[in-house]
This record gives structure tokens, C-alpha cells and sequence, in this order.
């Protein structure tokens, strides 16, 4: 059982810790470093609720060492919104949709959607809703989401 | 924390992760995207005393061309071959499979060659391997050594690969220009592993077909060639093919079995119409051409 030292950017701040080789990514932002907004469910790679952005792609956290994250610059739900509390333009077309209800798969969503945006500014209804299919959410019925991914398309449509 | 205890090692290169393979007599696995070992490893359905990452290793990445064939680096991303032009335009079979392999969250972090490697039945990548005819090129200590893809699978996750071997390349030879693609899958949801599919390549040669490469996924134990298809495929004219008496015969090869997704039957009557479907769609096109 091997201990390794890592160093890591989460959401622009630096990180130093010593973590054991097992440690899913996941589980180290949530219990070593207190990023609680990553949400762990399924652990192994079903419901897309643990999904952070790892070097500018959009991953799974559970699916991950956090060995294996050594390096890298990490964004969790966290960062998404500016320093002054306002919200990324998913997290607020999310809200204004009723894109969430009990939230628990929230976080997944958009690091997923902010991501997508992120690579093609351009991205389509059709487009987001693919990625969607690595997200299982058990409350909103998809519709709310569906409304707010209609809503991001149509700010650059 | 989930899995088992492990130690942890990124080798830089294919000589020393052969040699830490060696040294662990048995007790290694590799990890490349992790996204089936991931699962497994929490599940404690698969507990090695060490992880060797392959993440780290330059030369395992990367599509390359070489000799009539296309070079595959096994630690290639799906979400990279999936954009690579050079797989578009000699393998677009390959891409098109890639396309339906897990989710796009998921493809960001999972290889092509940790998907041949692991040998998932239902999975897309072993099935396209065995279709197009693909070669694995296997290092270890003690040399390197080529399989074919369709000698390569033994049964579900098992395959020729003995503990202290690596997967260095996935060699897929050329297909001519303008060739076919078969391709068609059923999963209950997009991104979830297929209850039944089939994909493969058809070379034309003045309306006729000259050579034939189909596989099923979820079919049987391991990937299944669709042998008597193919026979009965080659040398026939566009026009003079029954595509559900070749279907048919393609089912015949298959060994699929029950579970709680769906019964052998069920796979069985769907992978018939699937498989007629994929070959009239895609012979009409070309007729129609």
C-alpha cells in the first residue's frame, strides 16, 4: 500500500497532500480538502454526480486516483461561479429552469455543460443533450434541464 | 476508500513497465483510462497488490500510419481517436464504433486499447478489433509477440494476455477506399453497454463484394465473427444478396446467453433484424451511388 505525494491546482488555488494510492480522486477532494460539491453516488461511473473538470476535460472523479491528479489543474462545482457569488451562466440557467431539485446530481450537470461550452462556444441543443447522457438525475423528470440547455443554446443562437 | 489496498507505479516507458510487471510474478495489473478497471476495483472484483499506470507513457499514444495498416497507441483516448483524421479516413468503422463507447464524460479518460485489453464482450472496441481484422502487438521481459484480435479473446475479460504481459499497439490494416460500414447497436440507453450489436467492413470491387469483416458485441462470451455471413457475403453481386438469409446465418455463429437485461432469444431475434437492416441500409446507399 503506497503513499504518494501530490500537488494540484483545484479551482486556482494550490494543493499539497500526501494521499494513499487507492484514494479515488473524488473522495480525496471531498474528505481531504473539504470540496464537498462533488458528489459521490454510484462509484463506478453510472451517474455522472462526481464529475469534475480535469485539465480542461470534463471527467469522472470516481473513475480516478487522485495519485493519478498529480499535476493537474481541477475544476470542481466550486469554481464555477465568479469570486463575487455570481452565478456561471449554466448554474443560473439551471436555476432559472428548475434544472435541479434536490441537487444531488447538480455538480455533475454543470461541470458537463460549463465544459461543453467551454470547448465549443457554439454548442447546440443536441450537443449538450449528448453529453447529458453520462448524467442520471432523479428528480427533474430531464425537463428542466432540457429547458435550461434550450436556454444556454439560445443565448448564442 | 473502496478498493482494496495497492501499491502505485507510473512507469515512462514500455521496457519498465514490462520490468515492474515481471517483478510483481502475476500480482500487477495495468491501468490505462480505468473506467471498467475503475469499477471493478471498487467492487473488489479485481484486487492487485500493484496498479502500473500507463498513463505516463509517451509512446502509447497516438495514431500513426505504417505499411497498409494504422497504428492505434492503446493509451490513446477514445475522445482523441473519435476527432483523429487519420482514423477518419482509413478506419471510419473504428469511429463510428467509438462514437457509442460509454459517454462522453467517459471517453475523455478511457483508452481504445484498455477497452481491447480488458475484452468486455459487450463492448464495442474488441468486436471492431476482431471485424476489421486487427493485429495486437503484446510486449513483455521476455519479447513481444502479435495476435490476431480474433485469437486474442478466450471469454468474458479473459484473454491470451498472461500477467506480466503489455498491450504496446493495435495494428488495423487497411480497408480500400470507399468500403462499407456496418454498424448498428441496441442499449437500453445511449452510452450503456449493448444488449446486441454488430459492426464490420465491406470492400467492393465492381459491385461485388470482395471481402467481408463483421462481428458481434454482446453476442456470446467474447466478441463473435460472423464467419458464415462473411462466406456467404464474398463474391456475391450487390444486387444478388439477401440480406435476411445472410442475417440469418449470422446468427447462427452467435452463442448469446440470458440475463437480466435481456434472454439469449431476445438477443438473438433482434440481432437478426439488426443485422439485416445495417446490410440493406447500407447496400442500398450504395446501389443508389
Amino acid at each position: 500500500m503506497s503513499e504518494h505525494k501530490i500537488d494540484l491546482t483545484i479551482n486556482g488555488y494550490r494543493h499539497t497532500a500526501a494521499v494513499e494510492a487507492r484514494t479515488s480522486l473524488g473522495e480525496f477532494l471531498r474528505e481531504e480538502l473539504g470540496y464537498t460539491g462533488t458528489h459521490l453516488a454510484c462509484e463506478h461511473g453510472v451517474c455522472g454526480a462526481c464529475t469534475v473538470r480535469v485539465d480542461g476535460v470534463a471527467m469522472r472523479s470516481c473513475l480516478m486516483l487522485a495519485v493519478q491528479a498529480d499535476g493537474c489543474e481541477i475544476t470542481t462545482v466550486e469554481g464555477l461561479a465568479a469570486p463575487d457569488g455570481t452565478l456561471h451562466r449554466v448554474q443560473q440557467a439551471l436555476k432559472d429552469n428548475f434544472g435541479l431539485q434536490c441537487g444531488f446530481c447538480t455538480p455533475g450537470v454543470a461541470i458537463t455543460l460549463a465544459t461543453v461550452l467551454e470547448d465549443n462556444p457554439a454548442a447546440t441543443t443536441s450537443d449538450m443533450e449528448a453529453a447529458m447522457s453520462g448524467h442520471v438525475c432523479r428528480c427533474t423528470g430531464y425537463q428542466g434541464i432540457r429547458r435550461a440547455i434550450r436556454q444556454l443554446a439560445g443565448e448564442h443562437a | 476508500m473502496k478498493p482494496a489496498p495497492f501499491d502505485y507505479v507510473r512507469p515512462t516507458s514500455v521496457a519498465e513497465a514490462c520490468r515492474v510487471l515481471d517483478e510483481a510474478g502475476g500480482g500487477a495489473t495495468v491501468i490505462a483510462g480505468g473506467q471498467t478497471l475503475m469499477p471493478l476495483l471498487n467492487l473488489r472484483m479485481s484486487q492487485p497488490f500493484i496498479l502500473v499506470d500507463i498513463n505516463g507513457i509517451a509512446e502509447l499514444k497516438g495514431v500513426s500510419r505504417a505499411d497498409g495498416a494504422t497504428r492505434v497507441g492503446p493509451a490513446t483516448r477514445q475522445a482523441d481517436a473519435l476527432k483523429d483524421e487519420t482514423l477518419a479516413q482509413y478506419l471510419p468503422a473504428l469511429v463510428r464504433a467509438l462514437a457509442h463507447v460509454g459517454h462522453y464524460q467517459t471517453r475523455n479518460r478511457g483508452t481504445v486499447g484498455g477497452s481491447v485489453a480488458l475484452g468486455e464482450p459487450a463492448a464495442e472496441m474488441p468486436a471492431t478489433a476482431v471485424a476489421l481484422g486487427a493485429t495486437i502487438e503484446i510486449a513483455s521481459v521476455r519479447g513481444s509477440r502479435s495476435v490476431k484480435a480474433e485469437e486474442f479473446y478466450l471469454g468474458p475479460y479473459m484473454t491470451v494476455l498472461e500477467p506480466d504481459e503489455l498491450v504496446t499497439d493495435i495494428v488495423y490494416p487497411d480497408w480500400p477506399d470507399g468500403h462499407v460500414v456496418l454498424f448498428r447497436e441496441v442499449a437500453q440507453r445511449p452510452g450503456d453497454f449493448a444488449l446486441v450489436g454488430m459492426v464490420g467492413a465491406l470492400a467492393l470491387e465492381g459491385g461485388t463484394v470482395s471481402r467481408a469483416g463483421i462481428a458481434w458485441f454482446g453476442m456470446g462470451p467474447t466478441p463473435v465473427r460472423a464467419r458464415q455471413a462473411e462466406s456467404a457475403l464474398v463474391g456475391q453481386a450487390l444486387t444478388a444478396i439477401d440480406a435476411d438469409a445472410v442475417a440469418a446465418l449470422a446468427v447462427a455463429d452467435t452463442a448469446p446467453f440470458d440475463d437480466h437485461h435481456a434472454s439469449a432469444e431476445y438477443r438473438r431475434t433482434v440481432g437478426k433484424r439488426i443485422f439485416a437492416r445495417t446490410l440493406r441500409e447500407a447496400l442500398d446507399i450504395r446501389s443508389a451511388a
